[in-house]
């Protein structure tokens, strides 16, 4: 009695502890007339992992694109509400979106190194912001490189082109690229989708290890995966945000009734 | 028949038309087995084309070496294949090509370049859609029309702020080749850039990396074995193209890089020589074959050349 007391006691302490990285308020999107984001209110926070998890089509891609404003590229995209960033209102029409992408790297669905070098795929980043010292981005690389537990199956071949990597690799490589420069959170959008269970498990370990630094929203049509690897879970369905709290809670009391149909899989 | 098909759909029926028609299939056996011979034939007559052209270049130039010293042709400054005391010199011909081509890039490279960026990176598809058609009409308009502007309003504009520029120069026609040649580069350059996957510029941006250094540090070296290959085809364009030069820029065979003068590149020269008194047998006849196989050389290089860059600097993604 008195353990579980003192569970309770160190996870309301965690409670005060963790600031918030973002915090969504009354956040509304629309992709021309199909209204995919509707009234999310959705606090993120720091050094967690945050999974998302729904059915194909209920916004969580959308929701997290929406976080480095990567939703702007599809040309008929509008907003309303506000998604505040350290306390910045990243929709802002001032808001440097380079700024914010600088600070919120992304992982997606599909590796998609660049066809460069193993080494000028890590090194592109730093580059850009200025970073030119060889000395400096040699190391930036092996760090980042170790950062993504790649670094013992590459170290001998950075000259070659990432394209001869395998799938599970170019995607490790991918979430190097981002810690090159030292994000503050990862967004990562079904980022073992597209790779076999070894490589999985590999980046799901890494996830892991990377959240002692880093904030990351994960994105997953695989619910074991939410629940194997992130602290918060939120449900989304049909662009609204059903449910969201710890994910002990989320997968063991499901307060909302559409929330547990979906992860006893009685739909989606 | 064709409506009758339509209204029935029940498999019996498409059971049985497979069944007839695989009656036939021996017929198809040997139709499928002779394509592929047809087709080797009919590719092969482009091929035997050229080694023909190149065979009859060969042996005429052989020719003309008879007559005229390998030295003397290619290290002459002096071309006068009609005096008394002809002189076979290519050097002014090389010297008009290069320069009018140079020109010709000067213009076409950077602005066909920078289109192609607008039309891949920056415009919206509706731009694209209504811009890129009309670029390529561009293409379409016919060499002389290009000369004829070249000679009629180019020059004599230039000559406002140029007074000393004779009537017929190496410029005008160069600037105007290069109007020519933009839309090639750009067209070509552009279909390199978008075909480009989009995952790569998503990559670029999430790092926080504005549009221009997505363009220029991803897009571009990944396209850029095409964007070569679009500014090879630009140049061989510009080397071999004819009517422009010929008309604008005269028949002066000067050797000097002042590039308001009249000079003759080499397409020029067979094109003026051609038209002219060269009875076949003179030696001013086989130098036609000479410079021709000169500029064969020339552009076989370059093709070389090229792919040889595209080859080295090449992303495969």
């Amino acid at each position: 009695m008195k353990f579980v007391t003192d569970i309770k006691n160190t996870r309301q302490e965690e409670k005060q502890q963790t600031t918030k990285v973002y915090e969504t308020k009354d956040l509304n999107l629309w992709y021309g007339n199909t209204h995919a984001l509707k009234n999310v209110n959705f606090p993120i926070y720091e050094q967690e992992v945050t999974a998302i998890i729904g059915p194909s089509g209920c916004g969580k891609s959308t929701f997290l694109k929406t976080l480095n404003r990567m939703v702007e590229l599809v040309p008929s995209v509008h907003t309303s509400g506000t998604i505040e960033y350290r306390g910045e209102n990243i929709l802002a029409p001032d808001f440097m979106v380079e700024d914010l992408r600088t600070k919120v790297g992304m992982v997606f669905q599909k590796p998609n190194p660049f066809p460069k070098s193993i080494y000028d795929n890590i090194a592109y980043g730093p580059r850009i912001h200025g970073i030119k010292d060889r000395k400096i981005l040699d190391e930036i690389v092996e760090t980042s490189l170790r950062g993504a537990a790649i670094w013992n199956e590459v170290k001998d071949r950075l000259k070659e082109n990432a394209y001869g990597m395998s799938g599970g690799q170019q995607q490790r490589l991918c979430i190097a690229r981002a810690l090159a420069i030292e994000p503050d959170v990862i967004l990562m959008d079904e980022p073992t989708s597209a790779l076999d269970p070894k490589s999985t498990l590999k980046v799901e370990e890494l996830i892991q290890e990377l959240k002692k630094d880093f904030s990351i929203v994960i994105v997953t049509h695989n619910m074991q995966q939410a629940a194997r690897i992130s602290d918060r879970t939120a449900f989304m369905l049909n662009g609204e945000l059903i449910e969201y709290d710890y994910t002990d809670d989320i997968f063991q009391h499901p307060k909302d009734e559409r929330t547990e149909d979906y992860i006893t899989g009685r739909f989606g | 028949m064709i409506e009758n098909n339509k209204e029935s759909t029940s498999t019996v029926r498409v059971k049985s038309m497979i069944e007839q028609n695989r009656q036939r299939q021996s017929f198809r056996a040997v139709s499928e087995k002779a394509v592929p011979t047809v087709l080797l034939v009919i590719a092969l007559i482009s091929i035997l084309t050229t080694i023909g052209i190149v065979f009859v270049l060969i042996t005429e130039t052989f020719e003309f070496f008879n007559r005229v010293s390998l030295v003397e042709f290619f290290t002459g400054t002096v071309l006068r294949p009609l005096s008394q005391d002809p002189k076979f010199g290519i050097l002014p011909l090389i010297n008009g090509t290069i320069i009018s081509s140079a020109i010709a890039m000067f213009v076409a490279g950077p602005i066909g370049m920078m289109t192609a960026i607008y039309l891949s990176e920056y415009a919206s598809d509706k731009a694209r859609r209504v811009l890129k058609p009309v670029l390529e009409l561009l293409a379409g308009i016919p060499t002389i029309v290009y000369g004829f502007f070249a000679f009629t309003f180019v020059t004599p504009f230039l000559r406002q702020f140029i007074p000393e520029m004779s009537a017929t120069n190496i410029l005008a026609p160069g600037l105007v080749m290069g109007v020519m040649i933009i839309p090639m580069i750009a067209s070509l350059s552009e279909d390199a850039m978008s075909s480009v996957p989009n995952a790569m510029r998503e990559g670029a941006l999430a790092l926080g990396s504005t549009k221009l250094e997505v363009t220029f540090k991803v897009i571009i070296p990944a396209a850029f074995s095409g964007i070569v290959a679009a500014f090879v085809l630009g140049i061989s364009r510009a080397v071999g193209e004819t009517m422009i030069v010929a008309i604008a820029s005269g028949s002066s065979k000067n050797f000097t890089f002042d590039i308001t003068q009249s000079m003759q590149t080499m397409t020029a020269y067979v094109v003026e020589v051609a038209g002219g008194d060269a009875s076949p047998g003179s030696t001013i006849y086989y130098s036609l074959y000479a410079v021709a196989m000169t500029l064969f050389m020339f552009t076989l290089l370059m093709n070389i050349l090229a792919r040889y860059i595209a080859r080295r600097f090449r992303e495969e993604y």
